[in-house]
Parts: structure tokens; C-alpha cells; sequence
């Protein structure tokens, strides 16, 4: 009967057999980007997210015991 | 005035001189968990715009790297969770080897198992399975305590060795 620390390096093991290693070398400078985006416009919600919003805001007012649920979700 | 100071007053000179320092180490750390280069330099990005929108309530007496990881930890976790429910769950290239074929039938499920893992679940087994990152450094960037990654970590495996046994393959 193998034990929990040797399953989980078999599939260490095999994990990294199986994905390449990742190149984590920042490949550009992004600070233009980010600039871009410091100057862009603010994003505005269309009309249905506004409305999904209120109708889930409307949704945990009736249902209070949702916001549990939904809080032991995260 | 010291270079934080600076920034939590809206300077952008010294916005720009972290975001210089810090940019690559935001971006391995994304790259390492959301296993995208274009997707982890939008996502780079995304957490220095968020950084910069924050700066007022920063504590300049915290770590700013540890800060920007964390909000970074975040964001890629939230960027699986929509790719995730969207299926568009990119394909790694294979890894060429010259094992059996009952090896390579293990990898590309395992690959598949890997890739249906809910997102906490996946970046916490990417970082420690994957990239080898120690428990205490992604407990640091989830904002949790190192039992929780711990359990993620162990919840990962079972699923995959679940999923593994139920293809019969045994790992």
C-alpha cells in the first residue's frame, strides 16, 4: 500500500513527463501596454449587465440563505 | 519621499520604476500558472492596472512584490475559472519521448484529467506539482495558510488518480 507522499510523486512524476516546462522569461517590455491602458477609456457595462446585476442583487435580498451558500463556494 | 510613498500618491514616474522591476517577476509567476505567454503578459498587465487603481489603500510597510503576486494569483485564477467554464482549454504540445504507447495513453489523459480540474485546484497542483514551488510561497500568493494548498495539492492527486483508474491505468 503506497502512502500519500508517494502518490502524490508519482504523479509529480508523470505530471512532468507529460506538460513541457514553461519559458518564464518576460519575452518584451510591457510597459507600453501598460500605458495604453492607463489612457484608455473606462470600460462601460451594456445595459443586460447591469440588469444581470440587479436581478442577482434582487435574487440575494429574497433569498438571504443564498449568500452562505454562495460564501462556502469561495 | 521614498519610491512607495511616491506611488501611493500617484506618481507615475515611480509606478513605472516598480512596474519596471517587478514586471517579470509578475509575469513568471502568471505564466506559470495559466501556462499562456500571450494570455500571462495580458494578465500582466491587468495586475499592475489593478495595482495602480489600488495604490491608495496599499500598506507601505507590506512586501510590494508580495502584493502584486497575490493580485496576479487572482486574476489567473479567475481567467481559468472563465476559460474553464468556456471548454477553451488550450492543448500543450506533446512531449516527444520514446516510451511505450500504454505511457503515452497515461500522459494524454492525464493531461485531459489535468486540464478538467477546477481552477483552485489546478493553479495550486501547477505551482506545487508542476513547477515545484514550495507550499509556504503559494500559500503566500493565494492569501491562504499552507494547510489549505496542502489539501488542494492532495484533492489535485486524488482526482487524477481517480480518473486514471477509471480509464484503467494505474499511475
Amino acid at each position: 500500500m503506497k502512502g500519500e507522499n508517494e502518490r502524490i510523486d508519482d504523479v509529480k512524476r508523470l505530471l512532468r513527463s507529460s506538460f513541457l516546462p514553461m519559458d518564464t522569461q518576460l519575452p518584451r517590455d510591457l510597459w507600453p501596454g501598460m500605458l495604453k491602458r492607463m489612457t484608455a477609456a473606462p470600460i462601460a457595462l451594456p445595459w443586460y449587465d447591469w440588469a444581470l446585476i440587479a436581478l442577482f442583487a434582487a435574487w440575494l435580498l429574497a433569498v438571504p440563505q443564498s449568500i452562505l451558500q454562495l460564501l462556502y463556494q469561495f | 519621499m521614498e519610491l512607495l510613498e511616491r506611488f501611493k500618491q500617484g506618481d507615475v514616474d515611480a509606478f513605472e520604476e516598480l512596474f519596471r522591476h517587478f514586471q517579470g517577476e509578475v509575469y513568471a509567476w502568471i505564466v506559470r500558472i495559466v501556462r499562456d505567454p500571450s494570455v500571462a503578459e495580458d494578465l500582466t498587465i491587468e495586475t499592475f492596472w489593478r495595482i495602480h487603481k489600488s495604490r491608495a489603500r496599499f500598506d507601505t510597510r507590506y512586501a510590494f512584490g508580495a502584493w502584486a503576486r497575490r493580485i496576479a494569483t487572482n486574476l489567473a485564477i479567475d481567467h481559468m475559472r472563465v476559460r474553464h467554464s468556456e471548454e477553451e482549454l488550450v492543448r500543450e504540445p506533446a512531449v516527444e519521448s520514446a516510451d511505450s504507447a500504454l505511457q503515452m495513453e497515461i500522459r494524454e489523459n492525464l493531461q485531459q484529467a489535468f486540464r478538467h480540474l477546477s481552477p483552485k485546484l489546478r493553479a495550486a497542483a501547477t505551482l506545487a506539482l508542476l513547477e515545484e514551488r514550495s507550499y509556504e510561497e503559494i500559500a503566500s500568493a493565494f492569501g491562504k495558510p499552507v494547510g489549505v494548498i496542502r489539501t488542494r495539492v492532495f484533492r489535485a492527486v486524488r482526482q487524477l488518480r481517480k480518473e486514471l483508474e477509471r480509464l484503467g491505468l494505474k499511475p
